[in-house]
């Protein structure tokens, strides 16, 4: 078996008297779409703050590409081809749309520097307007680049979001509840955007979601997780009709 | 054992004052968010009205005494906070930050030009008996003035305790400090908690003014900001939090800075400098080291979502105006250029030339504050770097002086970058303070060397010269200030525009954001921060050619603070702003200097308050003046074409013009 794409081995974290996550192991293949989902407090948060590296384990490991992802600073696991979206959404203010789009090209590339800058070299080329383009039409933003971000509707925004992590080609996408705010039909755009990008450019997505309807959408594998340690995994519809799963979503807890 | 005493106890007093400081720093910090440079011009205030009733008008002590201090101090408080800062609750920290920094600049100003003059009042009347008694205990001496500091302290820690611990006032105040929201929602008034923590504040450095000016001997601004430097490391030690730790600090600091005095030699011209410096020393030290201040706790989670700044006027610009420009701008040039050239007599051309230089300078601003959003304190040390590498390189070294500016403004980024590597791992509020500190410091211990700005003298800097062309005659070394602002500014145009800008304007927007997406954000500041110092040291330079010598003291800490509040009042986004404040910091004075002697300063007065306006419109008056006459020149335009259509019975509205400016 190849290694996987990510991959998270033993991961616990102690808050305290609180164990949030108790040996925790999940993966992720190359261009697979994994979701993680579980009631509130089961740790979602906290395993997804682990594998940004906000929080660091207090056991275990992550690792992505087999790297070692316990010590890199964020900017760093983002060039190693980790993109994600925020569930409060963190847009750049005051930039347009398309801005947006062309400040991640330009550091995917890492084109361009201050003495460049200097002498007006700094304006963005055609090739880097086309591929924003594109990028705002598969996400369906099209046509709005001039759009300052202030402007935007919250579903829009989070699809202005999905395009920048896209534009930097990432590998995996980190995606913390997406849904969380939108209506239905913003719901199911922003799957049908996400199933698209992961079945056309091939690109692996973990998934952390409440809705159980976008995760039936969008992953074909899953991890249930309840009270800090997983509970169930396997394939989507498999593990949603395991009984365990059923008793602690409808917050019985686990027997 | 016995010497070690006998150098201690003069240190006390100061400690404690230090101590008193630091704590009223604290308590408005925790309470209202701000963080308050002007504390020292606030005790300034106090120590000019005692000095003027019991000095001058010879009322008794006991009474000048309380109207100074439980007069006066509370009520400046209150002033300053229903004021100014109560409007600035939910400003971002930048903000604050700057309101005080005009208050620092401001307020002393306005005292000297009210009534108390600008010389310094040397032997202000003590506090304690009069004629002062002399207590000797074996070989310990102690005047009653350092006996009535001790004691003034004393009571008021033993009044701050039993305030906190005993009463309910005390503990909502302690409640304040941990969160004001959650008062809120006990359902108590956590704005008239700040209020009063202001009051309060305030009466302390009322009581430290007071006490301190006869510790000097002498009441004059600059001791206020060195007493401020101290209180601010004390303030750090205590994590911005703890009070105890907070006094404990500033006693440290006093009673430290007098019984290291026994240790150095005397004589020794960087051993002058160091003992003054030892509180910007220490506090230096204390941003770069001390643990738990790495992640700069936020005292109102909205502070760290300041709204964006509104677009460039620029991009409001429709077409028809920016075809007029396109006419106006080279016109205004050439005529700014033949005036200035064939009209000025000579003393008006140093004039102009000088307000170009500034411009350069100021345009460093444009990139530290308005591209990457930091506070820097020391641009005017860069400059400082930058004049003073030119002068000893052209004077000294036989270096032919072009080249020597081009390695003066090397070795200010060089600066630049050694100062913003540690500091921007704090960010903001601790970056702010730790140019600060950096800037007090290089004033005493870099500058007055013989190898750099050579004390008072100074060092000549002899004016450019390239093969045949000698700029040493005015117009050709004002046509030389010109091409290199014009240079200048055109880079600065450019990297806003491009790559670095843009990285900065994400950064700026959300800064882990811009991480998600691969962008390093301490790499993009630093590069910032080196551009910044590079253009300041140019400037410096150019205008040490333009005085033909320069000094340290040409670039002390106090110009750093009034070309920011000068440069923000303007604009510190745009080069126009840069352009004002730079003709603004030439031209002013030369009026104002029509005015009686004391007003002299009033120009302090008219930026240290016009930096407050920053909270309104941090784009700055001149950027704001320029969107609001575009929007009536659009607006009427409008109009005109309405009601030009209303009268054909078309129903086409003219509205697209504007959106299509926008995203051009």
């Amino acid at each position: 078996m190849t290694p996987a794409l990510l991959e998270a081995t033993g991961v616990s974290k102690r808050f305290g008297g609180v164990l949030a996550l108790d040996d925790v192991s999940i993966d992720v293949g190359e261009a697979e779409a994994v979701g993680l989902v579980g009631p509130n407090g089961a740790g979602k948060t906290t395993f997804f703050n682990c594998l940004l590296g906000l929080l660091r384990p207090d056991a275990g490991r992550v690792t992505f590409k087999g790297h070692d992802l316990a010590r890199m600073s964020i900017h760093r696991r983002a060039r190693l081809g980790i993109g994600r979206t925020f569930q409060r959404v963190e847009l750049f203010g005051g930039l347009t749309v398309g801005d947006h789009l062309l400040i991640a090209e330009r550091a995917r590339t890492s084109r361009g520097g201050l003495l460049a800058d200097m002498v007006g070299g700094g304006r963005p080329t055609d090739e880097e307007r086309h591929r924003a383009a594109a990028i705002l039409e598969l996400v369906g933003l099209g046509g709005m680049a001039g759009v300052p971000v202030e402007a935007l509707s919250l579903g829009h925004a989070r699809l202005l979001e999905l395009g920048r992590a896209l534009i930097t080609d990432p590998d995996l996408l980190l995606l913390d509840e997406p849904s969380s705010g939108l209506d239905r039909v913003e719901a199911l755009a922003l799957a049908a955007v996400l199933r698209s990008t992961q079945q056309e450019r091939h690109t692996a997505v973990l998934l952390v979601e409440h809705d159980l309807e976008m995760v039936r959408r969008v992953v074909s594998r899953l991890f249930v997780l309840d009270f800090g340690s997983v509970l169930a995994s396997g394939p989507v519809e498999e593990v949603l009709g395991d009984d365990r799963v059923r008793h602690a979503y409808l917050g019985r807890g686990v027997a | 054992m016995t010497s070690l005493l006998n150098y201690a106890i003069p240190g006390l007093p100061f400690g404690c004052i230090y101590a008193l400081v630091a704590v009223g720093l604290v308590l408005t910090y925790r309470s209202s968010g701000v963080f308050n440079l002007a504390f020292g011009a606030q005790a300034y205030i106090s120590a000019a009205v005692f000095y003027d009733t019991a000095g001058t008008h010879h009322w008794p002590t006991w009474v000048a005494f309380v109207f100074s201090v439980l007069v006066v101090g509370p009520l400046v408080g209150l002033i300053l906070d229903r004021a100014i800062f109560r409007y600035l609750r939910t400003a971002s920290a930048t903000v604050k930050l700057i309101a005080a920094t005009g208050l620092l600049v401001g307020i002393p100003a306005l005292i000297q030009a009210l009534w108390f003059g600008t010389k310094s009042k040397l032997r202000p009347p003590a506090v304690g008996p009069n004629p002062e008694h002399f207590y000797k205990w074996h070989s310990y001496g102690i005047d009653s003035n350092q006996v009535a500091v001790v004691i003034a302290t004393i009571l008021v820690v033993v009044g701050l305790g039993f305030l906190f611990r005993s009463t309910a006032f005390g503990l909502r105040m302690r409640a304040v400090v941990e969160s004001p929201r959650l008062l809120q929602l006990q359902g108590i008034n956590a704005e008239r908690v700040a209020t009063s923590a202001w009051v309060l504040s305030s009466v302390l450095a009322a009581l430290a003014g007071v006490l301190l000016a006869p510790l000097y001997a002498r009441v004059d601004t600059t001791n206020f900001t060195v007493l401020m430097v101290a209180a601010i490391a004390a303030a750090v030690l205590g994590g911005l939090r703890s009070l105890p730790l907070t006094l404990l600090g500033g006693i440290i600091l006093g009673v430290g800075q007098e019984v290291l005095t026994k240790y150095l030699p005397l004589g020794n011209v960087l051993v002058k400098g160091f003992r003054p410096s030892v509180p910007f020393i220490l506090l230096m030290a204390l941003l770069l080291f001390r643990p738990g201040l790495r992640k700069p706790d936020v005292a109102d989670p909205l502070a760290g979502v300041s709204p964006p700044p509104p677009p460039l006027a620029a991009s409001l610009r429709d077409e028809r105006l920016e075809r007029l420009n396109r006419v106006m701008f080279p016109t205004f040039v050439v005529a700014f250029l033949a005036v200035s050239l064939f009209v000025l007599p000579s003393y008006w051309l140093f004039l102009v030339t000088q307000g170009i230089i500034m411009s350069v300078i100021f345009l460093s601003y444009t990139v530290v504050m308005g591209m990457a959003g930091q506070v820097s304190l020391c641009q005017a040390t860069f400059a400082g770097f930058g004049a003073l590498t030119t002068a000893q390189l052209a004077t000294n070294h036989g270096v032919p002086v072009l080249l020597a500016m081009v390695v003066g403004a090397a070795v200010a980024a060089l600066v630049g970058i050694v100062v913003a590597l540690p500091a921007l791992r704090l960010g903001g509020l601790y970056l702010a303070l730790a140019t600060f500190a950096f800037a007090l410091m290089v004033d005493n211990l870099v500058f007055p060397q013989t190898w750099a700005g050579n004390g008072q003298s100074g060092v000549a800097v002899p004016r450019p010269q390239l093969g045949p062309i000698d700029f040493t005659a005015n117009r050709a070394f004002f046509l030389l200030a010109m091409a290199i602002f014009a240079v200048c500014a055109l880079v600065v145009v450019f990297v806003r525009r491009g790559t670095t800008g843009q990285r900065l304007a994400a950064i700026r927007g959300s800064q882990v954001a811009a991480e998600t997406v691969g962008i390093d954000p301490r790499r993009a500041k630093i590069v910032a921060f080196a551009l910044s110092a590079a253009i300041a040291g140019l400037g410096g330079a150019l205008l040490g050619s333009l005085q033909g010598t320069v000094s340290g003291d040409n670039f002390n800490y106090s110009y750093s603070l009034f070309w920011l509040v000068l440069v923000v009042t303007t604009g510190v986004r745009t080069v126009e702003g840069a352009v004002n404040a730079g003709m603004a910091l030439v031209f002013v004075p030369e009026f104002l200097h029509h005015l009686p002697g004391r007003w002299a300063n009033l120009e302090y007065v008219l930026f240290g308050f016009g930096a407050i306006n920053y909270a309104k419109h941090p784009e700055g008056a001149v950027e704001y003046g320029k969107r609001r006459s575009i929007e009536r020149v659009v607006g009427w335009r409008r109009r005109r074409e309405l009601r030009a259509t209303s009268e054909l019975g078309s129903e086409r509205m003219p509205d697209e013009d504007e959106r299509a400016g926008v995203s051009a």
